[in-house]
């Protein structure tokens, strides 16, 4: 493929870059076609050809003009959808359709089950897998503490915000202890605040876990904030335009959004973002 | 919290008095306006259905009635609760068999007794089977419907963590659609109930079907108003019990 992916140098980093280990999740000439529904039966090209290697126990964001593809990639990540063309693999194993073990995903819609308490939901995610009571009972105690719920573990969903239905949906994933984690615009529902401050939680649970997160937004301050590396998607079909190293340090938090760089960095991704959110909803950009 | 939902709960009792005294002097004032000639108040009829639970004959109709129906209803649940699945499970299947089971709900159901009674002859068995027609469809078509408006993203879940289709079904896809299969439950359960009762009515030597048409047939004013109040009382409280039973379990807030 010739590229037009650009891996651009770390933007002015003030503290010390956090270390990439290798490569986790690798995409190789990933395409996505779909069916249009209806009598026409045209064919779509949604996404790609992708090629992008994760590292492992980095936090990687993807950012994109609407309908670019960015949750077909994650699907695809996720072995929730397969490829048209390509290979995804998973440390090293082909992902073809199949849900790979140390996988886990939070959605953007909240995904709690609305018929079990916080507990129950948590412990959902554990119904699969075989541990003994004692480990099992640690794993839900753990979780609960790390998202603060351990106070509304007989709750139910309905009875809790927004913002706390989703710490639930990551409860429910983090008790599997995911080796990756996958988050399709998981704050999109939450107002500006409330996201700021998950998103420092989100910082603290990928420090504590050393897992690998993949991260699906459309909004540009919080991969700014969030990620080690943010890639930039282009309009359907999305491929990959621009990779940012942010050279944040691995200790960080909400802070770093009154720092320079920040600035920089979002307003890099807006440089490379804003002809294709043109395109996006049929507005090419004329240049002046 | 407790002293909220004590006062929410007296509060509910307090409306259903309210509404069973309203219904009560609707009664009494129909029962003046018609005359004695087509009702009783609900005095004498009270007072009737607590002399026809004392008598030895009434007993061995009820027995029948409660035999034939409890067949009749389970077959409906099971049989309309597995239809509703495998079509709410497969948008294909679903899509070409919708609109065949809502063209048998609409055929008239007593044009069937006949072929009916030819196959399983009089008895029991007919019976069964006329009650188990009238509940099946509709537990099958809310169950269907049911099925297919679970949240896509609780089956995206589900998948994620590599959920069989057994667990699928049992941890998400029931407890999600439980609150709409009970609707189709309760409907089942009154429209199994109408079946045994006609297929009683119409070809049977018992049960309250048949004690119903004989006291029309003998123009039995008190026996048709208590059978007419013992089958509100069991319809309305089974139906309350299900709507309780389903607030309980999965509509906890």
């Amino acid at each position: 493929m010739t590229s037009i992916m650009t891996t651009s140098k770390p933007i002015t980093p003030t503290r010390t870059p956090s270390a990439p280990g290798a490569a986790q999740v690798s995409l190789r000439g990933v395409d996505k076609e779909f069916i249009r529904p209806g009598r026409s039966g045209e064919t779509v090209h949604a996404l790609g050809p992708i090629d992008l290697d994760l590292r492992r126990g980095e936090f990687f964001a993807v950012v994109g003009p609407s309908g670019c593809g960015k949750s077909t990639l994650l699907e695809l990540v996720a072995g929730l959808s397969t490829a048209t063309r390509g290979d995804v693999t998973f440390e090293g194993k082909p992902i073809h359709n199949r849900i790979p073990d140390g996988v886990g995903v939070v959605f953007q819609e909240d995904a709690s089950f609305p018929w079990l308490s916080v507990r129950e939901n948590i412990a959902f995610g554990l119904r699969r897998i075989k541990i003994d009571p004692k480990e099992r009972e640690r794993r839900i105690e753990n979780a609960l503490a790390m998202m603060g719920l351990t106070s509304f573990a007989h709750s139910f969903p309905a009875q809790l915000s927004g913002g706390m239905r989703q710490r639930v949906c990551i409860a429910r994933t983090l008790v599997t202890e995911p080796r990756l984690i996958l988050l399709d615009e998981p704050f999109g529902a939450l107002d500006q605040q409330t996201r700021l401050l998950m998103g420092d939680e989100v910082l603290n649970l990928w420090r504590k876990t050393g897992a690998t997160v993949f991260l699906i937004t459309h909004a540009l301050d919080e991969a700014a904030m969030l990620a080690d590396r943010i890639g930039v998607m282009s309009a359907r079909p999305g491929r990959l335009i621009d990779i940012v190293e942010t050279g944040w340090p691995r200790d960080r938090d909400s802070r770093i959004v009154q720092e320079e760089a920040f600035g920089a960095i979002t307003a890099r991704l807006w440089r490379s973002l804003r002809a294709e959110s043109m395109k996006a909803i049929g507005k090419p950009e004329v240049e002046p | 919290m407790n002293a909220t939902s004590s006062g929410g709960s007296n509060a509910g009792w307090f409306s259903a008095l309210k509404l069973i005294a309203l219904l009560l002097v609707l009664w009494q004032a129909l029962a003046w306006m018609v005359g004695d000639v087509a009702m009783r108040t609900p005095l004498q009829t009270m007072t009737f259905t607590a002399n026809l639970l004392t008598s030895p004959s009434f007993w061995p109709h009820l027995a029948e009635t409660g035999r034939a129906f409890g067949l009749a209803l389970l077959l409906a649940v099971v049989i309309g609760l597995a239809i509703g699945f495998l079509l709410g499970i497969n948008r294909f299947a679903s899509d070409v068999l919708e609109p065949v089971l809502v063209a048998l709900y609409s055929i008239p159901k007593i044009t069937l007794y006949p072929i009916l009674l030819l196959m399983f002859g009089l008895g029991v068995a007919a019976k069964v089977a006329f009650g188990t027609i009238h509940g099946v469809i509709p537990i099958a078509l809310f169950t269907l419907a049911a099925v297919r408006n679970v949240r896509p993203v609780f089956v995206k879940t589900g998948r994620v963590m590599g959920l069989g289709t057994g667990r699928m079904i049992s941890g998400i896809l029931l407890p999600a659609a439980m609150p709409e299969i009970f609707t189709g439950l309760r409907v089942g359960f009154s429209l199994t109930l109408i079946g045994t009762l006609l297929g009683e009515m119409f070809a049977s030597q018992r049960g309250l079907g048949f004690m119903l048409m004989n006291a029309i047939g003998l123009h039995n004013v008190d026996v048709i108003m208590a059978l007419t109040f013992l089958l509100v009382l069991f319809a309305g409280s089974a139906s309350g019990l299900l709507l309780f039973l389903n607030r309980r379990l999965y509509q906890r807030a």
